[in-house]
């Protein structure tokens, strides 16, 4: 159907933002998620795009930049990553209270105490609550997808807020990977145009954003908020069946490997599912019953699914990218252990703290959870609920 | 769509936007007022520092002159009766306590 090229991911980002030439991009860089915003100037100074690009002093200005151009009514894209995320933090939340439907690049990078530039999510998962829907991505592709899924999902006009998509930093950001694309045109018919809903250009109709909101009425704002989100959750699974009609790649909520009748689960996000899976492979050519739920989007959260596609495994481990401190256990973990309180059997529920600041997970790190999971269910002893993977002891 | 205090959540305008030019016109700031400017029509020479001075447009004039003070919107500030010049006076700043109309609809 396409053509397959070999990119990296942010490249794949960029190629994305390019077919999908928005009306503004206001972003500011940070590592690593630099080269999406490089390549992307390239195209603007290139004429390839028609974008208005703002080259701001700062995210926080990056993302307030992108509320005005969308409450006026364009179509808007911007990217960044980490403490980048961190600076916009206030106007995250207000872009999701105004309901304006920007898609975000978000590279994950670890959000230090002590510096340090790579991957984990602790960027995204700070911003689980701002209103914000986020997709994960496992590889380059599934970056390129989920940009183009992500400005339909965001404008639909039973939805209409943003949207971030996740991806590894360095991990996937800048490893070459070979993926399909779609033409130009082809993703251009499938965005189609932006219809905007209270646009401030509008002249014949005045409207006023971010108004005060006080304890009269804001209350009511949060709780229409509220309702949207199991809205999106149907419009993500339309789109993804959608673009897989187009481009032969399907999309849900969440992916399965090999978990129809699997004992022991692993559910993961982002890059890790890729070495999950080899992990899985290699297992069940041993014939232990493995399986791995890989989840594609975090925000919603996809409860009532998650509670019934992991009722059947008899152990399973949640891998974190990153912590709650002082909370129990990995924001993964306890969402999915709450999604699963309302199912009648009751599996050993673990979380494995993994890859914090970029430190690597490999296929022998995710088969020894695996092996783990097999001991807690031969002995039904679990020693300890919160563990940790690839740590020096 | 119209916006009452008693609109629920269902029927508000999606992401907290109003949709309807002058509402604020409707919110009666009137009463956060702990004073009350009140004014002496017989100490007033209409120099109207007091109107545009006034951050919420309450000082009411017609053809020149002022006819009142909006106590729906006034929030009792105080700018009016402070840029009133010292040797006229015409506005003093009550407490709403002491305020012969200081309860009931404005």
């Amino acid at each position: 159907m396409g053509k397959v090229v070999a990119l990296e991911g942010n490249q794949a980002a960029a190629l994305a933002m390019r077919q999908i030439n928005p009306d503004v991009v206001a972003a500011y860089p940070i590592t690593p998620q630099t080269e999406v915003v490089q390549e992307f100037s390239q195209f603007v100074a290139d004429g390839l795009v028609d974008t208005e690009l703002i080259a701001v002093e700062s995210e926080h200005s990056a993302m307030s930049a992108c509320i005005g151009a969308s409450a006026s009514g364009a179509r808007v894209m911007t990217a960044t990553s980490a403490n980048g995320m961190a600076l916009m933090w206030e106007v995250l939340y207000i872009a999701a209270s105004a309901r304006l439907p920007i898609v975000m690049a978000l590279v994950n990078r670890a959000l230090p105490g002590n510096i340090n530039i790579h991957c984990d999510h602790s960027d995204s998962m700070g911003a689980r609550d701002s209103g914000w829907l986020q997709l994960f991505s496992e590889n380059s592709q599934e970056v390129y997808d989920n940009l183009i899924q992500a400005v339909r999902i965001a404008e639909h006009l039973d939805v209409r807020l943003p949207v971030m998509v996740c991806y590894d930093g360095f991990i996937i950001s800048h490893a070459v990977e070979c993926l399909e694309v779609l033409e130009d045109d082809i993703v251009r018919n499938f965005i189609g145009e932006l219809e905007p809903v209270n646009p401030l250009l509008d002249t014949d109709r005045f409207i006023t954003y971010g108004p005060l909101d006080l304890y009269d009425f804001y209350f009511e704002h949060k709780r229409q908020q509220m309702e949207v989100y199991p809205t999106a959750k149907q419009v993500i699974v339309g789109i993804g069946k959608e673009f897989g009609s187009l481009a032969g790649r399907e999309y849900g909520l969440y992916e399965g490997y090999l978990l129809d009748d699997a004992e022991l689960a692993i559910v993961t996000l982002g890059s890790s599912a890729g070495t999950a899976k080899e992990a899985v492979d290699h297992l069940r050519s041993d014939g232990l019953p493995v399986g791995m739920l890989k989840l594609r989007c975090f925000r919603p959260f996809p409860n009532t699914e998650i509670a019934q596609v992991l009722s059947r495994p008899k152990a399973i481990a949640v891998l974190d990218r990153s912590v709650s401190f002082g909370g129990f256990g990995g924001p993964l973990f306890t969402e999915i252990r709450s999604a699963m309180f309302e199912n009648e059997t009751s599996p050993h529920l673990l979380n494995y703290i993994y890859g914090l600041g970029g430190r690597d997970i490999d296929v022998e790190d995710i088969e020894g959870v695996y092996k783990d999971l097999q001991r807690v269910v031969d002995t039904g002893n679990v020693e300890r609920i919160i563990n940790y993977v690839g740590l020096r002891g | 769509m119209k916006v009452k205090p008693d609109t629920g959540w269902r029927d508000l305008p999606c992401g907290g936007v109003i949709v309807e030019p002058g509402s604020a016109a409707e919110y009666p700031t009137g009463d956060w007022r702990t004073y009350r400017p009140t004014r002496d029509e017989n100490k007033c020479t209409n120099c109207l520092l007091c109107w545009i001075c006034c951050p919420d447009s309450s000082i009411m004039v017609e053809d020149g002159r002022i006819i009142g003070i909006d106590y729906k919107h006034c929030k009792g500030c105080g700018i009016c009766a402070q840029v009133c010049p010292p040797k006229i006076k015409a506005i003093m700043m009550v407490e709403e306590e002491r305020s012969s109309s200081s309860k009931g609809p404005m």
